[in-house]
């Protein structure tokens, strides 16, 4: 293969993925004057930024005018169990509203209150009504907005063109190696630096809400070269996602259904959350039926239902029922509320529930049960980064979004994601800027790194006969789905990483058949790789952690540690190869923000908290 | 299960034809279940484009039994149960590979439309507008970008006025900055003489195919010809504009009519791939 051949495309930065974070990035380096290169996966616009739909959380106070950044913070860092890194909960908190604003500068067309402003709802976790949205498909909104504002900025975008590796001089990004899957031809981008914004790694297991370009490509692409991962212990798994029909498993059922008087059932009929309440609930948990429908009917001291107990539990209830043989007859819990309100108050109060299971699901909930189970939902672990800039272990290399670490902690907020995006999406931008302008030489690609790249990459393609990569896909997918699931322990745990490595020797010989144009099955060999790393990385991280903390649930270490709460679980790549795993002192935190965080919500509205700033 | 019939075309720009594909078929699948299946079991390498799975990226637009779809919102057992699928790709885009087209024809047009052009805020920075004022713009803004419109539209399926029709999608995409209470550009003479508008003759086709379920002939396209039709036909508004001296543009920006160019629309430029 001679380099010299291969198409090269030459920008002073390249982002990697087109979502949310990868847009607002692409447009904050082409302000800073930069040339400016985008590749995504998919076409411009489909990223899986467009499932969101909550809304964007950001302390506007439109609705109420007690919220500010601090309440914010507050809110952040307890949502995520004081495991979020404080200065980057603390930039995002502050920075979200004018990054909000700045979306309708650029056409983002907001629900608005009666006064005129755009509106903000309520959410789990968020004092304050605080979310700006548009109906239930804030996403698109956000990147439909970032794109007609993108596409005029002069920035280069490369659609359906996937990265391989990262290629470096003297330890700096000098460039990355990637293929064009339309065509299947290789390209080379030589760049002064990279901001990857490939999002998670929900494809590693069966049932998650994540789309197919969810692999993980960008931690698997960091690693390699050289940079850190953080906290991918943290994957947070919805208890309640669909499970049937196959079309749509793992897509969110949400949980304003058990809100609104749903309760889950095994297949013998019993609602079996009463036998699931853990000791430190149980003075606040109805325990009994009677108790629990007189909760829903407002009758005064009546104790909340069962299945209203926080995430972690439901989720461990509906896995424990499923071993004990009591599954519904796709493998979930039935979740009813056709035999709880008449059909007239689901469609007004649960609208969306209503069009998705009748039209995907062919269920009526206003007559029968839906069957839910728990499904991977996001990453709040990732690339590790400084805060400020965005930058990684490896000079040049920034990351923003999902595939970064430590702005979520042990457990996202609803709501923290989309701001998250184009808070730090910026960030980065600005981070880049700033690394080229202190630049001294241009780093020079190596033709030899370059050219064993593309090498690897045409392996599965040039082998004579190897593994189907839709089975070691769905073998990968047994694996997570059996042994790192939402309740975890040990020896299942241990049990994953000897199957990963036998797994891992499988992946070596993927055969894809056919020629390199547009070809699934090659993509596919291809993003075994970074779910492998993914996979192992995530199972490495939950069998170190030997507590319970947010999304992180061992039931061989039940509860938060404090003697785990100044640690974190950091990923590299050793010197052999090998994954190395290290367990690492958090920095302790600015006071002012120490107190924030610990404060009592009267003492910090008051203004008796910290400085003002 | 039930095994079913597939017909797929699997091919490229060079030429290509329909191979058949017999599946097992469970309960609850829909068409792209079974191109999945597919690609598993029979066919590693075909070609097909998704995302999300849920109907809310637009991605898997393709031609099955004849009519534009999503293949992860088409439910198997919306088809008789011995009936042959046929899948097949969009006809007005140039086909990539198998059930993979070239759209990028339309990312083309996005670029032509000049971007939004926001009033300056109110006093305290804030817009304010009214949620009454902002509905007919949303309803637009739900647009997927599937494509399905512009594969169904006959100007451009059957006659292939790509050069002269930017297409349903693009037409409710600048009606939608043109009802923006906020946005302040003026899209009326570049709708006409470069966008196409009295190309479309209210077939509703495209209408009948969004899976957004958007009005876009009558709410959108029909009041962006009406805009068109009031600036350079309608005797009575052109008089009354003459008499209180409101001029309004009648050119397309960069022609020699306009004194202050703003930006110039760019034609015909292909972003993305090189």
């Amino acid at each position: 293969m001679d380099v010299n051949e291969i198409q090269t495309i030459e920008h002073d930065v390249l982002i990697v993925g087109a979502g949310g974070a990868g847009l607002r990035a692409a447009i904050e380096c082409s302000a800073q004057g930069l040339s400016t290169g985008v590749i995504s996966k998919s076409l411009l616009g489909k990223a899986h930024t467009v499932m969101a739909e909550g809304g964007m959380a950001a302390a506007m106070g439109n609705v109420s005018p007690r919220d500010n950044w601090k309440v914010h913070f507050r809110d952040t860092m307890r949502g995520g169990k004081f495991q979020n890194v404080w200065r980057m909960a603390e930039l995002h908190a502050k920075q979200a509203p004018d990054r909000v604003r700045e979306l309708e500068e650029w056409g983002a067309v907001f629900d608005r209150t009666k006064s005129g402003l755009i509106n903000q709802r309520n959410f789990g976790g968020h004092r304050y009504p605080r979310l700006a949205h548009v109906g239930d498909r804030t996403g698109l909104e956000l990147i439909r907005s970032l794109q007609d504002h993108g596409v005029h900025q002069g920035i280069d975008f490369h659609m359906e063109c996937t990265g391989l590796e990262i290629l470096k001089d003297a330890g700096r990004v000098a460039g990355l190696a990637a293929y064009w899957r339309d065509t299947g031809r290789f390209v080379l981008f030589k760049t002064k630096a990279i901001v990857l914004a490939t999002g998670g790694g929900g494809r590693c297991w069966r049932v998650t809400s994540n789309s197919w370009e969810y692999t993980g490509d960008g931690l698997a692409i960091a690693y390699n070269a050289g940079a850190t991962l953080m906290d991918l212990e943290f994957t947070q798994f919805h208890p309640t996602g669909m499970v049937w029909p196959p079309s749509v498993r793992g897509i969110l059922v949400t949980e304003g259904v058990r809100g609104d008087g749903g309760i889950l059932k095994n297949t013998k009929g019993d609602r079996f959350m009463f036998d699931y309440v853990p000791e430190r609930f149980a003075a606040e948990t109805a325990d009994t039926e009677k108790e629990a429908n007189d909760w829903l009917a407002g009758v005064e001291g009546a104790r909340r239902p069962p299945e209203l107990l926080t995430r972690d539990v439901v989720a461990r209830a509906i896995t424990a029922e499923l071993k004990a043989g009591r599954g519904s007859p796709h493998g979930g819990a039935f979740l009813d509320i056709a035999s709880r309100r008449d059909a007239d108050f689901i469609k007004r109060k649960l609208p969306s529930m209503y069009h998705q299971f009748k039209e995907l699901a062919e269920v009526d909930i206003t007559k029968d049960p839906m069957e839910v189970g728990p499904t991977l939902h996001y990453f709040m672990g990732g690339i590790k980064v400084e805060a400020d800039s965005q930058m990684t272990s490896v000079p040049g290399l920034f990351a923003c979004g999902e595939c970064s670490a430590g702005m979520h902690g042990a457990n996202r907020l609803g709501g923290n994601s989309l701001s998250d995006l184009i808070v730090f999406g910026r960030l980065s931008g600005l981070g880049a800027a700033q690394y080229i302008r202190g630049l001294g030489n241009t780093p020079q690609v190596d033709g030899e790194q370059t050219r064993m790249a593309f090498r690897k990459a045409t392996a599965p393609l040039n082998r004579e006969d190897g593994h189907n990569p839709y089975v070691l896909h769905d073998e990968l997918q047994d694996i997570m789905g059996a042994k790192v699931g939402i309740v975890r322990n040990e020896q299942d745990l241990t049990s994953a990483l000897d199957d990963l490595a036998s797994l891992k020797r499988k992946v070596k010989t993927v055969k894809a058949h056919g020629a390199s144009q547009y070809n699934p099955g090659w993509h596919e060999a291809l993003s075994m790789d970074s779910m492998m790393i993914t996979a192992e990385a995530v199972t490495k991280c939950a069998l170190s952690r030997q507590e319970s903390r947010g999304a992180h649930t061992r039931v061989d270490y039940e509860g938060e540690r404090e003697d785990w709460l100044p640690y974190k679980n950091e990923i590299t790549r050793g010197a052999d190869g090998e994954m190395v795993l290290t367990k690492v002192k958090r920095p302790e935190p600015p006071k002012l923000l120490k107190d924030i965080a610990y404060s009592n919500i009267d003492d910090l509205e008051a203004g008796k908290v910290g400085a003002d700033n | 299960m039930a095994n079913r019939h597939f017909r797929v075309w699997r091919g490229d720009h060079s030429g290509g034809d329909f191979k058949d594909y017999n599946v097992e078929v469970s309960e609850g699948m829909v068409v792209l279940d079974v191109l999945h299946k597919i690609q598993a079991e029979h066919a590693g390498d075909l070609a097909i484009r998704w995302n999300c799975k849920a109907g809310k990226c637009g991605s898997c637009s393709m031609e099955i039994n004849g009519r534009p779809r999503l293949g992860c919102m088409t439910r198997m057992n919306s088809f008789d149960p011995t009936a042959t699928i046929t899948v097949q790709p969009m006809k007005a885009f140039p086909v990539v590979r198998d059930l993979v087209t070239d759209v990028s024809w339309n990312y083309a047009q996005n670029k032509r439309i000049a971007p939004f052009k926001p009033k300056a805020p109110e006093a305290d920075g804030s817009h304010r507008m009214y949620q009454d004022d902002v509905d007919r713009v949303q309803e637009f803004r739900k647009c997927i970008e599937c494509f399905m419109c512009q594969d169904t539209c006959h100007i451009l399926r059957d006659r292939g006025k790509q050069s002269e029709f930017i297409g349903p999608r693009f037409m409710i995409r600048v009606a939608g900055l043109e009802m923006n209470p906020l946005d302040d550009d003026d899209r009326v003479p570049e709708l006409r003489h470069e966008f196409g508008s009295g190309m479309c003759n209210i077939t509703r086709c495209c209408t009948e195919v969004c899976p957004e379920g958007i009005n876009i002939t009558d709410n959108g396209i029909i009041p962006m010809k009406e805009r068109v039709v009031d600036r350079y036909f309608d005797p009575v508004l052109i008089a009354a504009r003459a008499l209180l001296g409101r001029k309004k543009r009648t050119k397309p920006k960069g022609t020699h009519e306009v004194q202050e160019v703003l930006e110039v629309p760019r034609p015909h430029e292909v972003p993305g791939t090189q």
